[in-house]
């Protein structure tokens, strides 16, 4: 039988068609037409290669409350026997971590299928992996490095694109303060390996405090938060806590579009027997608010406010763990004193929704005997970010749930190895979690590197991104190493990104695939392979790792990252104590052993992982070591925090300021393992709504892509289901502008302005949504010219602003005004 | 009896306080996060000032009895570039400094003078004053090795 034929109609709905049909029919309707796909497929179902695009999440495979959730192996490219060999690797496109295998045919990718026994998956794939493989066999990919002659970029050999870079580093070091005029600015989708050579040549080789990964814009706020409330990074959760929760709360974390996968899971536990209740918290109606139980649009910006009510609920109606709270948690008077203010009735005032549904929300994360929250950039992108997913954390700290089947927190990530650039100190942390203020972990640093303490930068935390973009702008950082991602797309206010990029005075070396807006702009571009053409290992935002191997070599002269930077220590003869070369790795399982003897102790210790056992058993959760051989499914199971000065990540910041504590201030609040309640109050966002800018822009994130498209835009598929950007307005607004859907618009803020159809949606009024993805490397627009032809990408609007904690730029609160283009 | 005097003291640093806060933010425009912390924080004096209005006006300031002046109007800035910023910060840190013990020697006076109503709002103030230069110091260690020694 034709499986794709046999699929009710509904399976086969575009994703708004399944959501008018929930309109109009009820859940109910969908859900019965959904059980009988999942009857009709049954469990352990290989699901044929039907259009992913028009049904995102594929067949429903209800499984029950404490149940296995079933196998259903998605797959697109050749058959099982049609490819040469199938290589083991993840997703390289979003943070969930789903394992798959690659199949390789005549030397060149061919497909590709989940694997159905890993932990993350179940042997489901988000479509952007289904059909995005497809990318890396793209004509225009890079295949020689290229320098800029005459203001031209044209192509020529390793050995001079390398000498240029060397001999610019190696005159920049020549003088006093000549670490402080490198920078490197990294990514979100290298692997571990790559993200700790990187740290150690900038760290201990040149000394610089001067990195950070674009995960700044992603996933800041979240390694911040679980140091605020626990004491360091580490996801407190797993993605089993679907299995067992008998409620989800999702705070700004559209999972449908951003972890698809994820939300198979959850979808199939809400088609089940049992099914967990469901809370959203978002702005927009996007497919998680469609299916919540209870959704509060809440106004961009007010999340405290929202949260500090939801605790004082929590707190009235005794539906806190006092007990627990009392050994396990250190600052409830403080909280409980914050958030009296946040009365229903005010919350509501500030958050502009119902009182009584912020009440029915109280009752969804109180009356629930195991609650999974998760958080993403509705929270960390926004105002007062980290104070705000701290408050998520205290729920399960008031509430005692957390390290229990069910009862968990996942601070998620944007970016596929956001946890490596973390874990491995390329993103403004210290290696393996380690205190920058912690005098002795310097000097385990030091004595891992065989290099003086004071080569290590300690002095302050390392820079952060908008940072390290503002010393490049004032002059002070004069070559800035931009590797495997794409700022003129992605930071905000564009127009300024594009002004430091193109300073004579800044030399910028650009690592990557393809030529995007950023390339366009470099000094150097080097060529870079990608998924499927290197070996290396990442960490999803669960903590799972999995092994990516090489299955086919990258096209023309391009290198794995990973040698790029081994080459660059090498060529600048970096030494250690003894005279000793500081980095002698040859090749990634070096690096990563390397690396297990860095994490050896700290909370990620990867001590017990070799590649071996993560080819032989597919993805492993850390900490991994001698006594946890399996891996470690949920942190902090005992109650006991990372919290002990000796143990902790940091002393503490103040969450209104970012004022950094001292270490004896931190030791007088006798933490001892106990977990810290933030307490915040709300205050407004920096750019209210004015006369002149009467809208809130936030900008996000839609299924077919991700980040700037550079992979996604070029497979067929995903272009063609998201191929340019839109404008999402709300029924109110729309019909108070005269703006019909469809009707060009254009999109102003006090940085600059864009252009774009409308699409008239059920968003809350007020509210404008345009998706970050879409940049100008297919509009034929030069990135290099000075032009007024950059109307596209949503970071024209949006405005330099960060969380004073995390660091985070704030990319959900900018005042536009929209109005029908002339 | 001078508590009048340092009450008056006091709210005058807090406004001069508020004043430097507002023109490092303005002329420092260009550092995100010092434009909206420090606009944050000049409003935040501002409500110290407030604050402390109605309990200067219930102590008497004998006339001819001031003590020295406070260094409260030091600040000079603001000044432009990554050492301008870091001496416009250092001034800030000063004023606070001085604010920061004022408070506490208008809290002991309050205590002195069975003044609850007054030691209430020394306690909710003082506190937001230690933040302060705590994020100073913070944002100053961070910024003096750039400005010093690479700029």
């Amino acid at each position: 039988m034709n499986a794709r034929a046999a699929l009710p109609s509904v399976a086969r709905l575009d994703a708004s068609a399944f959501t008018a049909a929930q309109r109009r029919f009820g859940h109910a309707a969908v859900r019965a037409a959904e059980a009988s796909v999942a009857a009709r497929s049954g469990t352990h179902a290989a699901v044929p290669p039907a259009d992913r695009i028009a049904d995102p999440w594929g067949p429903r495979t209800p499984y029950d409350r404490g149940g296995c959730w079933p196998v259903r192996i998605d797959r697109h490219g050749v058959g099982d026997d049609e490819a040469e060999r199938w290589v083991a690797s993840a997703s390289l496109l979003h943070s969930n971590g789903d394992a798959m295998d690659i199949a390789v045919r005549d030397g060149a990718i061919a497909g590709v299928r989940g694997r159905p026994h890993d932990r993350v998956n179940h042997g489901r794939l988000d479509p952007k992996d289904l059909y995005g493989w497809q990318a890396s066999n793209s004509a225009d990919r890079l295949t020689s490095p290229l320098v800029r002659e005459g203001g031209r970029l044209v192509p020529t050999d390793w050995d001079t694109a390398m000498q240029r870079i060397v001999a610019r580093s190696r005159d920049l070091l020549a003088h006093p303060g000549g670490w402080g005029r490198i920078g490197f600015y990294t990514s979100g989708q290298l692997f571990l390996e790559e993200y700790y050579v990187l740290g150690v040549l900038g760290k201990a080789g040149i000394g610089t405090p001067h990195m950070d990964g674009n995960t700044r814009l992603c996933t800041a706020t979240a390694a911040t938060a679980l140091k605020a409330s626990f004491g360091s990074d580490g996801q407190p959760g797993s993605y089993t806590d679907v299995d067992h929760c008998d409620a989800i709360a999702l705070y700004g974390h559209n999972v449908a579009e951003t972890q698809a996968v994820l939300w198979m899971r959850i979808l199939d536990r809400r088609r089940g027997a049992d099914p967990p209740a469901l809370l959203c918290v978002d702005p927009r109606l996007t497919p998680v608010a469609r299916e919540a139980d209870v959704h509060l649009p809440i106004r961009a910006g007010t999340n405290v406010a929202l949260m500090n009510a939801l605790q004082r609920e929590l707190i009235a109606n005794g539906w806190i763990d006092t007990d627990w709270v009392a050994e396990h948690t250190n600052g409830f008077e403080e909280l409980e004193a914050a958030v009296e203010p946040y009365s229903l009735d005010h919350a509501a005032q500030i958050c502009q929704v119902p009182a009584g549904e912020i009440a029915a929300a109280a009752q969804l994360i109180g009356t629930c005997e195991h609650l999974l929250s998760t958080v993403l950039q509705g929270f960390y992108q926004s105002n007062q970010a980290t104070a705000a997913a701290c408050q998520v954390n205290n729920v399960h700290l008031l509430r005692g749930m957390i390290g229990r089947p069910g009862a968990g927190v996942l601070q998620m990530n944007g970016q596929p190895t956001a946890q490596n650039t973390r874990e491995t100190g390329a993103n403004g942390d210290l290696p393996g979690f380690r205190n920058w203020d912690n005098g002795e972990h310097i000097a385990q640093l030091a004595r891992l590197w065989n290099v003086d303490a004071s080569t290590v930068p300690h002095w302050a935390p390392p820079t952060h991104a908008m940072q390290i973009w503002r010393y490049a702008e004032q002059g002070s950082i004069e070559l800035l190493w931009i590797s495997a991602t794409n700022p003129a797309v992605s930071l905000p206010e564009l127009e300024r990104i594009r002004c430091i990029l193109r300073r004579d005075e800044l030399f910028v070396v650009v690592q990557d695939l393809f030529l995007t807006e950023t390339a366009a702009l470099a000094d150097v571009v080097l060529p870079a392979a990608t998924w499927g053409e290197k070996t290396g290992t990442f960490t999803n935002a669960d903590r799972t790792v999995h092994i990516s191997d090489k299955a086919v070599d990258p096209p023309g002269e391009a290198r794995a990252d990973l040698d790029i930077f081994l080459d660059y220590a090498r060529r600048m003869d970096f030494r250690d104590r003894d005279g000793e070369p500081l980095i002698a790795w040859t090749d990634p399982e070096e690096v990563f052993e390397a690396w297990k003897a860095c994490s050896a102790g700290r909370p990620c210790d990867y001590t017990g992982l070799t590649y071996d056992r993560l080819r032989e058993r597919g993805g492993i959760q850390w900490p991994c070591t001698a006594e946890a051989a399996e891996g470690t499914e949920r942190l902090y199971t005992d109650g006991r925090f990372n919290t002990d000065p000796e143990v902790s990540e940091s002393y503490g910041r103040d969450l209104t300021t970012g004022a950094a504590f001292t270490e004896d201030e931190y030791r007088a609040k006798e933490p001892g393992g106990r977990a810290f309640l933030q307490a915040a109050a709300f205050e407004p966002p920096p750019e209210a709504p004015s006369r002149e800018f009467p809208l809130l822009l936030t900008t996000g994130r839609t299924l077919a892509h991700f980040h700037t498209r550079t992979k996604t835009g070029r497979t067929p598929e995903l272009q063609a289901a998201a191929p340019d950007v839109w404008v999402e307005l709300s029924l109110q607004d729309a019909q108070r502008l005269r703006i019909a859907d469809g009707d060009i618009v254009r999109v102003r803020s006090p940085r600059g302005a864009i252009e774009g159809p409308a699409r008239v949606v059920g968003n809350r009024p007020g509210v404008v949504f345009v998706p970050f993805h879409y940049g100008y490397w297919d509009t034929g627009e030069d990135a290099c010219e000075d032009s007024n032809g950059h109307a596209r990408a949503a970071n024209e609007l949006t405005i330099t602003a960060w969380d004073p904690v995390s660091y985070q730029p704030m990319f959900k609160v900018a005042a536009v005004d929209v109005r029908k283009a002339a | 009896m001078h508590l009048g005097h340092y009450l008056r003291l006091l709210h005058t640093a807090q406004t001069n306080l508020a004043g430097g806060f507002r023109a490092v933010a303005e002329g420092h425009a260009d550092e995100a996060d010092v434009f909206h912390l420090a606009g944050k924080l000049a409003a935040q004096c501002d409500r110290h000032a407030e604050q402390l209005a109605p309990h200067a006006g219930r102590y008497e300031n004998p006339a001819g009895d001031e003590p020295d002046a406070l260094h409260s109007d030091i600040f000079r800035g603001p000044r432009s570039g990554a050492l301008g910023l870091l001496r416009d910060l250092q001034d800030l840190y000063v004023m606070a400094a001085e604010v920061d013990i004022v408070w506490t020697l208008v809290g002991q006076a309050a205590q002195g003078a069975r003044d609850d109503d007054l030691f209430s709002v020394v306690r909710d103030c003082e506190h937001e004053t230690a933040i302060q230069l705590k994020w100073l110091r913070t944002r100053l260690k961070q910024a003096a090795p750039q400005a010093l020694v690479v700029a």
